[in-house]
C-alpha cells in the first residue's frame, strides 16, 4: 500500500563513494545571480566529455534512464562545497530524492531546504537496490514517506526522517516565516547577548569603519 | 553538568530550543561572497523582509576575482562581473559592510575575517563557505551554510542548528622539522576518512595543537571539514588572546573583560565525548594526495597503494577509480613525479607564514622552467606583508608569478585554471575530480612541499632540500 506522498519512477545507480558538490555542480556553472538553467550543470563531466558530447555510456544518458527521478548513490553523497547549486540543479534535472549510506552535512541541510528527499539506509541496502535498478526492467523505486518505506523489485526497506524534516518535506514549510515568529526572542537575546559581550555588537560594521 | 567546548557555545547563542535535534543560534557575525549570497538576497526582496542586523553581516567579493597581477582589477568575464555588482548593491542596499574588488583589504573571505579582527573567542560565524570552519581556531563556532539558510541569517540573524554530537581529537608529541599543521592535518583525514567526522563538532587539543601558531591552527580547523566535520574548535589560549587583540583594536576597553569570559572557553575536565582519536605528531611526515579525495594522502615515503588491499569494496572502487583520473599505478612512488602546475595560495594556505615558508625553499633557486608556478596570498594585507618582508621580490626572483588576492585555483572559478591532464602541487584543501579544472590532476601539500616541488619540477621530500635558514 502506497501512501499518499510517495516518490516513485525510474531510479539510477551511481555507486561512486564521496561523490561531491564540485562533481554535481561544476564551477562553471556557479556564475550566476539566480537559479535558472542549472539542470544544464548536473553531473557534467560525468555526462559530457570534453568536447561537450554525451558520455553515451553513462547511465544517465541511457535511453531507459531518461526520466530518472531518484539516484541510489555511495557514502557520503554531496560531500565538499556548500554550494545550493548543487541540490537546485538536482531538483531541476527531475531528481526527487536520492538514496544512500550517508550525506555530506551542508548538502543535508540543503537538501532539506529545498524538499529534495534523502533516504540513509545502509550499504547492503543500497547495494541491494542498485542490484535491482542497474537492470533496466527493474529500474523502478517507489518511496512511501507516509510509511518511510522504500521499495524496488527484490527489496523493501524502511527509513527514519526527523519529525521536523518529515514536516519540511510533507508540508513545504516557511522557515523564515517560522523563525521570524520568534523575532522579539531573537531581540531579548541580543539585548542580554550584547550587554554581556558588547564586543560582539554591530562587528561587521566596527570593523569595516576603522579600515575605511 | 559538564559540558564540551561545543556544548558551551551552544548554550550562549541559543536564542530557543526548536525541538529535541535542533536550536534557533544566533550568528555574531555572518559572512558573504559574491556566489553563494544573491539567490538569497533575491529571495529577501521576494519576500519584502529587510536585513534583521546588517552590521552583523560582511561581504567580500573573492571567488570570482581574477588575481591577474595588475593593480587595478577588472573582471572581464560578465557573468562574474554581475555576480561583484550585484554583491555591491545588495550591500549598499542593506547598509552592510562590503571588501569590493579594488579594496586594499579584499581577500578570501576565511583569511580576512581574522586578519581584521572579525573572529573573536566564543563567537557564532556563519557563511555560505564549507570551509567556514576555519575560525574553529579562535574558539569560534563556524558552520558552512547553504543559501537557504544564508537568507534565514540575513532575515532572522539566526541559523536553524541541528545539534552535533561532540569528537575530541588530541594530538600529543611534537611535529618534527619539515612538517607543518598541514601534514598533520592531512594525516588526521587520511586516518578517519573523509566521513570519519560527520555528525561532529571536533575539538583539537594536546600538546602539538598548543604549540602550532594560531595560522596553523587555522589550517587545522579549516580542513576540518575535509573529514566531513560539521565544525571544528581549538579552545583560545594567549596565543589566540594575542592574535585577537592587536588586530580587534576596538576590544580593547573591554578586554579584561573579555579575557575572564574566554577562561571559561575550553571543555570541563570531565566533559563527555562522544567519540574521541589520539595521534602523535612525531610520526607525521610531509603528506601528499594521491587520489581524488582529501583522506587519499600517503607519507612522502610511501608508495601508491593498492586498491586489492583497501578495507571495504567502496574504499577499493573509489581507489581504482581515483587512480584512473590521477594517472597513477599502485606501487608507484610520488617522489619524482613530474608536475605542471604549482598553486600556493587559498584559505588553508595563503597567509603569511605559509608564505614565508615557501621563501625558505625558494630563496636562492629557480622554479623548474617546465613548471608553471603561481603564488596567490590570502588577502591584499598578506600581499602587502609578504612585499614589505622582501619575500615577493625573492619569489619573483625564484619565477614564481606574484599575483594578486582570491580563492583563485583552489576552486577555479575564476580564470586560474588547470587544462585537461595537467598535474598540479597544491597547497588547497580539495584534491577532487575537476575541481581546479576539468581532468587536471590536483595533489595536496603543504607549502614546504609545494615550493620544493615548483624548484625540482616535480613531487619532492622538502626534506631533502637545504632550507635557506640552514644554507
Amino acid at each position: 500500500m502506497s501512501g499518499k506522498h510517495t516518490i516513485a519512477g525510474v531510479a539510477a545507480a551511481l555507486p561512486i563513494a564521496n561523490l561531491d558538490t564540485d562533481q554535481i555542480m561544476p564551477k562553471q556553472f556557479l556564475r550566476g545571480i539566480d537559479k535558472a538553467g542549472l539542470d544544464r550543470g548536473v553531473l557534467y563531466d560525468l555526462r559530457f566529455d570534453g568536447e561537450g558530447r554525451p558520455r553515451y555510456d553513462f547511465i544517465l544518458n541511457r535511453a531507459e534512464y531518461a526520466d530518472c527521478r531518484i539516484l541510489v548513490a555511495g557514502e557520503n553523497f554531496g560531500c565538499g562545497s556548500s554550494r545550493e547549486h548543487a541540490v537546485w540543479g538536482l531538483l531541476q534535472f527531475g531528481i526527487r530524492a536520492v538514496i544512500a549510506p550517508s550525506f555530506g552535512e551542508i548538502f543535508h541541510s540543503n537538501a532539506m531546504n529545498n524538499a529534495l528527499l534523502l533516504v540513509a539506509v545502509s550499504q547492503a541496502d543500497v547495494d541491494r537496490f542498485t542490484r535491482d535498478v542497474e537492470q533496466p526492467a527493474s529500474n523502478r523505486i517507489e518511496i512511501d514517506v507516509d510509511h518511510l518505506q522504500v521499495r524496488s523489485r527484490t527489496h523493501d526497506v524502511k527509513f527514519t526522517m526527523s519529525a521536523r524534516h518529515r514536516a519540511m518535506f510533507l508540508e513545504g514549510q516557511d522557515l523564515i516565516g517560522a523563525s521570524l515568529v520568534h523575532a522579539a526572542a531573537i531581540a531579548e537575546f541580543e539585548r542580554k547577548h550584547w550587554d554581556r559581550q558588547p564586543w560582539l555588537q554591530s562587528i561587521g560594521a566596527v570593523v569595516r569603519a576603522r579600515k575605511s | 553538568m559538564s559540558r564540551t567546548l561545543y556544548q558551551k557555545l551552544v548554550d550562549s547563542h541559543c536564542v530557543l530550543r526548536l525541538d529535541e535535534e535542533h536550536v534557533l543560534l544566533y550568528a555574531d557575525l555572518h559572512i558573504m561572497n559574491e556566489y553563494t549570497s544573491p539567490q538569497a538576497f533575491a529571495g529577501l526582496r521576494e519576500r519584502g523582509a529587510p536585513v534583521r542586523r546588517p552590521w552583523q553581516n560582511v561581504a567580500v567579493v573573492d571567488h570570482i576575482i581574477p588575481t591577474h597581477p595588475l593593480k587595478q582589477r577588472v573582471i572581464l568575464d560578465e557573468a562574474s562581473a554581475l555576480q561583484a555588482s550585484n554583491l555591491a548593491r545588495n550591500c549598499e542596499l542593506h547598509g552592510i559592510a562590503l571588501f569590493d574588488t579594488n579594496d586594499p583589504l579584499q581577500g578570501i573571505e576565511h583569511v580576512i575575517a581574522p586578519e581584521l579582527g572579525m573572529i573573536r573567542p566564543g563567537m557564532v560565524v556563519l557563511c555560505g563557505d564549507s570551509h567556514t570552519t576555519t575560525h574553529g581556531a579562535f574558539g569560534a563556532l563556524g558552520f558552512g551554510i547553504g543559501t537557504s539558510e544564508v537568507e534565514h541569517v540575513l532575515a532572522t540573524q539566526t541559523l536553524v542548528h541541528r545539534v552535533a554530537k561532540n569528537m575530541r581529537i588530541r594530538v600529543d608529541g611534537r611535529l618534527s622539522v619539515g612538517c607543518t599543521a598541514k601534514d598533520q592535518v592531512l594525516h588526521i583525514i587520511a586516518s578517519i576518512g573523509a566521513q570519519g567526522a560527520r555528525g561532529y563538532v571536533v575539538e583539537f587539543t594536546g600538546e602539538a595543537v598548543a604549540a602550532l601558531s594560531v595560522e596553523a591552527r587555522m589550517t587545522i580547523c579549516n580542513m576540518a571539514v575535509e573529514a566531513g566535520a560539521r565544525s571544528a574548535l581549538i579552545a583560545p589560549d594567549d596565543k589566540t588572546l594575542d592574535y585577537v587583540s592587536t588586530r580587534a583594536v576596538d576590544l580593547k576597553r573591554h578586554l579584561p573583560r573579555a579575557v575572564e569570559l574566554w577562561r571559561d572557553l575550553c571543555s570541563d575536565p570531565d566533559a563527555r565525548f562522544d567519540a574521541e582519536h589520539h595521534f602523535d605528531a612525531s610520526e607525521v611526515s610531509p603528506r601528499v594526495t594521491w587520489g581524488t579525495s582529501p583522506d587519499q594522502s600517503i607519507r612522502i615515503d610511501e608508495r601508491v597503494p593498492d586498491p586489492a588491499a583497501a578495507v571495504t569494496p567502496q574504499q577499493r572502487d573509489a581507489a581504482i577509480r581515483a587512480l584512473r583520473y590521477i594517472g597513477l599505478e599502485p606501487g608507484a612512488s610520488l617522489q619524482g613525479l613530474a608536475i605542471d602546475r604549482v598553486f600556493i595560495g587559498s584559505c588553508t594556505n595563503a597567509r603569511i607564514e605559509d608564505l614565508r615558508e615557501v621563501a625558505k625553499v625558494a630563496r636562492g633557486r629557480k622554479v623548474d622552467p617546465r613548471v608553471r608556478a603561481m603564488v596567490v596570498p590570502g588577502s591584499g594585507a598578506v600581499r602587502d606583508q609578504a612585499e614589505a618582508e622582501g619575500i615577493a621580490a625573492e619569489l619573483i626572483a625564484a619565477g614564481f608569478e606574484w599575483r594578486q588576492p582570491g580563492c583563485s585555483m583552489c576552486l577555479a572559478m575564476n580564470d586560474d585554471v588547470l587544462r585537461p591532464g595537467e598535474r598540479c602541487a597544491s597547497t588547497t584543501n580539495r584534491n577532487f575530480e575537476g575541481r581546479q579544472g576539468r581532468a587536471g590532476r590536483t595533489h595536496l601539500m603543504s607549502p614546504a612541499m609545494a615550493a620544493a616541488a615548483a624548484v625540482a619540477g616535480c613531487i619532492t621530500d622538502v626534506r631533502r632540500l637545504e632550507r635557506a635558514d640552514e644554507r
